[in-house]
């Protein structure tokens, strides 16, 4: 952020302000680099992996896995959906959050800086609950609520999951939004304004794009730990992936064969998204660096 | 009509009241969190250690490590590491002969926790260690220290304001990570809270309850953690 500690700092790892270097830490925000794979320990450590792969295949259960192949798959779905959904929302919700914080009056930044400490201080799954469990219990004692067309919806589990970890997203991303508005250099919003522009179009065209370049990076670790809060919402009997995997070893009786798949479905997916990230992030051009 | 839904009777201490529940579940969440934070410390400062300065094969098994737990949630390594590993402990004792063994909640979620906290820590640590001046290291090894002793003097004290604030971020996710460990049936203060709210309906008051707890939890150390990064920094120029 400001110039003087950047160039004290000598590596990027501790460069970085304390929470990213924490999210750099917590979440695979770059996959591990494949340099020269070919090397001969290197091959030896994949024969070995690949012995285990097919040990594994070969000794374990495998012969529910076509049974439940449909399952599996909407479970993604379902879990994908979480997340993107969540994500989105709770990125539209950081926005006002962070932007409050750096320029609002105390009225609207205090409120906003309370609900960042809040969700921050509290584990998700009792945000889960309170809202699944308490709200829930609560909803339905008012005729107002029971008689209205949202009354369907709250019957369902997933729009309390789906509000919790909207919330979640908002409070940290907001945190993370808060450093990026506040990061803009000042001289571009004043040049901005030198040119006659009103406070909206200088916030649409200057200050939002450049926060949000600012913040993708973090953007990455932060929807990476949004994909590892999703299965949480299993424990509200939402049907993600993780909730087949707990009804097929409640069938099968079995210990490790479906543990072992929902870890590498989940590997899978993060692999896939912070290789979604990078490409993103490589088409959008940094020649501040 | 508030003041009639809300009974505070339910959270006293004494028996029909469920507040010494709710307290013995924070205490049982603060040792797992304690026990969990130590052994992701030890874990971490020897992942941190082998990924710099180990051998290729060392690194690789350390990248494998990071890379997995850092991929896959926690609720599924928790599951993972709580049910398999039991069970393959169960085993091993068994064909040791010792017949099955008993593990108790309380070590099996230290050790998942730290399992989990020890690839953050090797991150985290890892990055401070690179940050302290090669010079600093090099001068050390010319004065004829031996690695430990550069270890101990030099480069564990050098590091550790490059650390806190990394590590006090991990020890605010460890006593959340805690609350996991409820999906298992270990009665830590999220599980309790659940029975305490089930068995009374007295949903939204335990819920909260345990909420204000755990927000107790995090302000408390955010004040000892202020307290220690100053201590760490002193000598640094005030930024």
């Amino acid at each position: 952020m400001r110039p003087e500690r950047r160039a004290a700092a000598p590596e990027p790892l501790v460069e970085l302000p304390p929470e990213e270097s924490t999210l750099e830490a917590t979440a695979l925000t770059r996959l591990p680099r494949a340099r020269a794979l070919l090397q001969p320990h290197r091959l030896a450590l994949m024969a070995v992996a690949g012995a285990l792969v097919s040990c594994a295949a070969w000794f374990m259960r495998w012969d529910w896995l076509p049974t439940y192949a449909g399952a599996l798959v909407s479970g993604v779905g379902v879990t994908l959906l979480m997340l993107v959904s969540t994500a989105l929302l709770g990125f539209v919700l950081a926005v006002p959050i962070g932007l409050v914080q750096v320029t609002g009056p105390w009225w609207l930044s205090l409120p906003a800086q309370g609900f960042c400490t809040l969700i921050r201080g509290t584990p998700l799954l009792l945000q889960l609950w309170l809202l699944y469990y308490g709200l829930g219990s609560l909803f339905p004692q008012f005729p107002e609520i029971r008689q209205s067309f949202l009354w369907p919806y709250l019957r369902e589990a997933w729009p309390y999951g789906a509000a919790a970890l909207t919330f979640s997203f908002a409070a940290y991303e907001g945190e993370v939004m808060r450093g990026a508005f506040a990061g803009v250099p000042r001289g571009e919003l004043e040049a901005a304004r030198a040119y006659g522009m009103g406070r909206w179009k200088l916030f649409w065209r200057i200050w939002l794009p450049r926060a949000v370049h600012r913040a993708l990076p973090t953007l990455n670790g932060e929807t990476v730990l949004q994909l590892k809060a999703t299965p949480l919402v299993a424990t509200i009997t939402v049907i993600d992936v993780y909730a087949v995997i707990s009804k097929i070893r409640q069938v099968t009786y079995l210990t490790y064969e479906p543990l072992l798949l929902l870890a590498l479905i989940y590997l899978i997916l993060t692999a896939l998204l912070v290789a979604g990230f990078r490409y993103f992030e490589n088409r959008i051009p940094n020649r501040s660096a | 009509m508030a003041a009639d839904l809300i009974n505070w009777g339910l959270l006293a201490l004494e028996p029909p009241g469920w507040g010494g529940v709710l307290l013995g579940g924070l205490m049982n969440s603060l040792k797992i969190a304690f026990g969990g934070y130590a052994l992701g410390l030890v874990l971490g400062t020897g992942g941190a250690f082998g990924k710099l300065y180990g051998g290729p094969v060392t690194k690789d098994l350390m990248e494998v490590y990071t890379t997995v737990v850092r991929a896959v949630p926690e609720l599924v390594l928790i599951l993972l590491l709580y049910y398999a590993g039991t069970d393959l402990l169960n085993r091993l004792s068994a064909a040791l002969g010792y017949g099955s063994v008993d593990i108790s909640g309380l070590a099996a979620g230290i050790f998942v926790i730290g399992v989990v906290q020890g690839a953050y820590s090797t991150e985290v640590l890892r990055g401070a260690i690179l940050a302290v001046p090669a010079g600093q290291i090099e001068a050390a090894r010319a004065f004829g220290m031996s690695p430990l002793m550069v270890l101990r003097r030099v480069t564990l004290p050098a590091m550790l304001p490059h650390a806190l604030p990394g590590l006090s971020n991990l020890w605010l996710i460890c006593t959340k990570d805690t609350a996991l460990l409820a999906v298992v049936g270990f009665s830590e203060l999220t599980l309790v809270t659940r029975q305490a709210a089930g068995t009374t309906k007295a949903y939204m008051l335990f819920f909260c309850a345990a909420g204000v707890l755990y927000l107790l939890l995090t302000l408390a150390s955010t004040l000892v953690i202020r307290f220690i990064e100053a201590r760490a920094r002193r000598g640094w120029v005030a930024r």
